[in-house]
């Protein structure tokens, strides 16, 4: 192909120079690439097979708990597969082939073809990021069985199913060779996203939240997509292991300075991916769907929305991080956006009362956070705090889920207090802490070095300093909002007040009731009390059920062993993944990556940034200082401090001398915060500006388009209608019914004819003489 | 007068003094124009039923008559097969009429004017 040939010259002509000037000057190592075990394919498709059992259970009427040990099964399988993938690769990439999907040549030129093979492409990255996407789900998974087993028999095939489909749509998205199979991952779980939230698919909010979710997501699609369409453009390929090679040149050209080598496409392609992860990953403006998607079941919140589907952004530019090095506007872009949606998260958390959107909107803010990372160069550091977030925050949600599980649908603060200390809740309370002090960023626990890290190197980076001083102070809302919630609901005096929601169907059953009630006659309404009296009764035998009746009776019921074992297991999880920095020189995640294209890019030498900021700043920076000390020493104090005020205020607000679960001192403050608290509480109205902005021109245009599509569009169909309607009107006349009236037509026809004729003869007959 | 003589020459028998085609070509449009004038102005099926027979029986006429004229006889041949057919169409017809007639007890073709537009 000629564009492609094009490509290689000018590729060449970049290179040429520093070939010849030092033996192969090199960007980044490009990972050496080997034939990879087929057994890889299993990853991806056991839970694919998953997905088709469930279905056929959903078939065949299931009415246990089936389709849940099967999930877990093949989850667990194929998260040993990545363990023993794990164990396979030492460095370097491997593909594994599993089936040709699109092949097509439109020439006989060897170029001129394009190929998006199902084949798997397993390096440190992709198998870092299996690690904990199937390891999560198989736990999640667990949990489920129990959390949803008020849906055995009516949408338990159904979430299990759409839970099976997502796990292979993210391996997809995440193991895939080329960024076709990535696509088709990253709509699968947009796909499996909005099924999921969409499941209590009778509510209308839920319905709401996942057609907000899917559209928010196909705007981001749109600049993924455009990038995809750009790369082939200009690369002539989609395949990693020859994309990142062809990317090189570019990379090593913005190292040197030479910024005019790199044409515009180039710039254009990494900002039209970033815009892709912006969508699925919930970054300013397209946050919005996130919060909204907490109408799901929690155990969806907690895999899809807070530990894996959301960082497929983060993983789509760790994966073309080399088309990232070669732009020198995509990576300041990347870190401006996650610190402003860091920032704007953390003060939306802060005065929210919906506990589980408090995670949400906490999710939304860390990963402003993991994009800062990646924007700031360091991979590991970003890569990380996804890796630590994942256990942290999955714990966090599944803790909020067993106190919604328990206390009927509660998910209000004000209405809890002192849940740790009632009986049977002591793992939730302390699975719950951990969480909290990860996130809140305390000293020595997973989720301050993966902080740390981040915020170090954002001061290092020339020029992105304002992004570390951003980060810092959100580092301190972050802990002040989640120590906020742990305050409120799971410490303190005790007190609750439980929720009027039932999971699904059984409120239906009350409202049934209460209908038969209101509508009937006296008799009849003796008979509804009694049948309400009868299922109370029933109900009031099994205590799970016992929470839908009646708040004068109720007393929750505390989380069974598959809720536990999951939260201890994940709280133990997220405590250990802080030896993880520890291991190695630099930490596990940053050996790792090291291996991959996604690897760190050093300081070469002092003073030289590898990278496209070298150019930002003019000249060769000098390292970044966090006020002349070394920022990763001192980030280690500062951001101690930082988290420990954060929750000191927490402390002071929110526990000490509060007496009951709906006021603390806080709220004395809110008459001297104005306007801001209320503004923060309402999101900012972020919502109502999009909605004034573009849903309501938007709305004005289509019924402009309505009003012309009648008019002109189908008046010109109906007067085709009308026309033969109306001829046929204006003729009908002519057949009056009368016989004589038929027999003069013919009589006349039949002179006219004779006419005719006599009068052609006459004519010939002129013309002949 | 040329023309008899050619067919009196031909050896065919020897027409009627004076009377040449052209006169049966007058009868036969004479008789044909009462028949369709008939057809046109009377309400009765059976007038109406006749009339289209004058007009059939008026071709014939003329059909023979050229027949005769230009020595080829299968005008006559064709005659005979219309008077064939016109007898049968006859039977039909007149069996309809009894049917139309029961129906509205009338032969009147204004019984009948159920389609219109």
């Amino acid at each position: 192909m000629l564009m492609h040939s094009a490509v290689q010259n000018a590729a060449e002509a970049v290179v040429g120079g520093a070939v010849s000037a030092a033996d192969a000057a090199r960007a980044f190592a490009l990972p050496e690439v080997t034939e990879g075990p087929w057994w890889v394919a299993l990853i991806p498709f056991l839970p694919l097979l998953g997905a088709a059992l469930c279905g056929l259970c959903a078939a065949f009427k299931v009415k246990s708990k089936l389709p849940a040990w099967i999930t877990v099964a093949l989850l667990a399988t194929s998260f040993a597969i990545t363990v023993a993938m794990f164990q396979q690769l030492s460095g370097g990439a491997s593909i594994s082939h599993a089936f040709r999907w699109i092949e097509f040549r439109w020439g006989p030129e060897a170029d001129q073809i394009f190929t998006a093979n199902f084949s798997f492409y397993a390096d440190n990255l992709s198998i870092l990021w299996m690690l904990f996407v199937t390891g999560l789900a198989t736990l999640i998974a667990l949990y489920a069985s129990e959390y949803m087993s008020h849906e055995v028999g009516t949408g338990y095939c159904r979430f299990f199913a759409a839970f099976c489909l997502f796990v292979f749509s993210m391996s997809c998205l995440v193991l895939g060779d080329n960024l076709i199979l990535l696509f088709l991952g990253w709509e699968g779980v947009g796909l499996c996203s909005y099924l999921l939230i969409g499941y209590y698919y009778k509510k209308p909010s839920a319905v709401a939240a996942a057609k907000k979710a899917f559209i928010m997501n196909r705007i981001g699609d749109l600049g993924l997509l455009m990038g995809i369409f750009l790369t082939f453009v200009h690369f002539g390929t989609v395949e990693y292991r020859e994309l990142f090679a062809l990317a090189e040149p570019y990379v090593l050209a913005l190292q040197q300075g030479r910024i005019g080598d790199i044409p515009a496409i180039v710039n254009l392609i990494p900002v039209l991916l970033a815009i892709g992860a912006f969508g699925k990953s919930a970054q300013f403006p397209l946050y919005v769907w996130l919060p909204d998607a907490m109408e799901g079941p929690t155990p969806v919140s907690a895999l899809i929305h807070a530990a894996t589907m959301v960082t497929a952004g983060v993983y789509l530019i760790a994966r073309t991080y080399p088309l990232f090095l070669a732009s020198d506007i995509a990576l300041p872009l990347v870190a401006w956006v996650g610190a402003i949606t860091a920032l704007l998260a953390a003060t939306i958390g802060m005065a929210q009362f919906d506990i589980k959107r408090i995670m949400a909107y906490s999710t939304v803010s860390q990963l402003g956070f993991m994009f800062c990372g990646l924007a700031v160069l360091t991979t590991a550091g970003g890569v990380f705090h996804v890796l630590t977030h994942a256990f942290f925050k999955a714990t966090l949600f599944l803790a909020c889920g067993a106190v919604m599980h328990g206390f009927a649908g509660q998910l209000d603060l004000r209405k809890l207090s002192g849940v740790m200390f009632m009986p049977g809740w002591l793992i939730v309370g302390l699975a719950m802490l951990v969480g909290c002090l990860n996130l809140a960023g305390f000293p020595f626990t997973a989720g301050y070095f993966s902080k740390d890290l981040i915020l170090a190197e954002a001061f290092i980076t020339p020029t992105m300093a304002p992004i570390g001083w951003i980060l810092l102070f959100t580092a301190g809302l972050t802990a002040y909002y989640t120590f906020r919630v742990f305050f409120r609901v799971f410490v303190g005096p005790k007190e609750f007040h439980p929720g009027d929601d039932a999971h699904g169907e059984a409120e239906t059953d009350v409202e049934e009731h209460s209908e038969q009630v209101e509508q009937g006659n006296p008799q009849a309404e003796a008979v509804g009390e009694k049948a309400h009296d009868v299922g109370d009764e029933a109900h009031g035998a099994d205590e799970a059920e016992d929470h839908e009746h009646g708040h004068g009776h109720f007393h929750p019921h505390p989380p069974g062993w598959a809720i536990n074992t999951v939260l201890a297991t994940l709280a133990l999880a997220s405590i250990l993944a802080a030896g993880l920095y520890f291991i190695g020189d630099k930490g596990w995640v940053d050996g790792m990556l090291q291996s991959s294209t996604a690897q760190q890019v050093y300081l070469t030498q002092e003073g030289t940034r590898a990278s496209g900021y070298a150019l930002v700043t003019a000249e060769p920076a000098a390292k970044g200082t966090f006020l002349g000390f070394d920022p990763h020493k001192a980030m280690y104090y500062v951001s101690a401090v930082v988290g420990l005020i954060g929750i000191g205020v927490a402390f002071v607000l929110h526990y000490l001398g509060r007496t009951e679960a709906a006021t603390s001192r806080a709220d004395k403050l809110l008459p001297a915060m104005g306007p801001i608290a209320t503004w923060a509480q309402d999101k900012w109205r972020v919502d109502e500006l999009y909605d004034m902005v573009i849903v309501k021109p938007l709305r004005v245009i289509s019924h402009i388009f309505h009003v012309i599509d009648k008019l002109i569009v189908d008046g010109l169909v109906n007067l085709f209608g009308v026309l033969p309607r109306m001829i046929g009107s204006a003729l009908r006349p002519v057949q009056s019914g009368q016989l004589q009236g038929y027999a003069v037509g013919m009589a006349v026809g039949l002179a006219f004819v004779l006419l005719v004729v006599v009068l052609m003869a006459v004519a010939g007959a002129g013309v002949a003489s | 007068m040329q023309d008899v003589l050619t067919l009196a020459q031909a050896g065919g028998t020897p027409p009627m003094a004076g009377v040449t085609l052209a006169h049966y070509l007058f009868v036969s449009a004479a008789m044909f124009a009462l028949g369709l004038v008939g057809f046109l102005v009377r309400r009765n099926l059976i007038v109406m039923f006749l009339c289209t027979e004058l007009m059939f029986q008026a071709s014939g006429i003329a059909l023979i008559a050229f027949a005769r004229y230009h020595m080829e006889m299968s005008g006559q041949t064709f005659v005979i097969f219309v008077l064939t057919v016109a007898a049968a169409e006859a039977a039909l017809a007149l069996a309809l009429v009894v049917l139309l007639f029961r129906r509205r007890d009338s032969l009147s073709t204004e019984a009948w004017q159920e389609m219109r537009g």
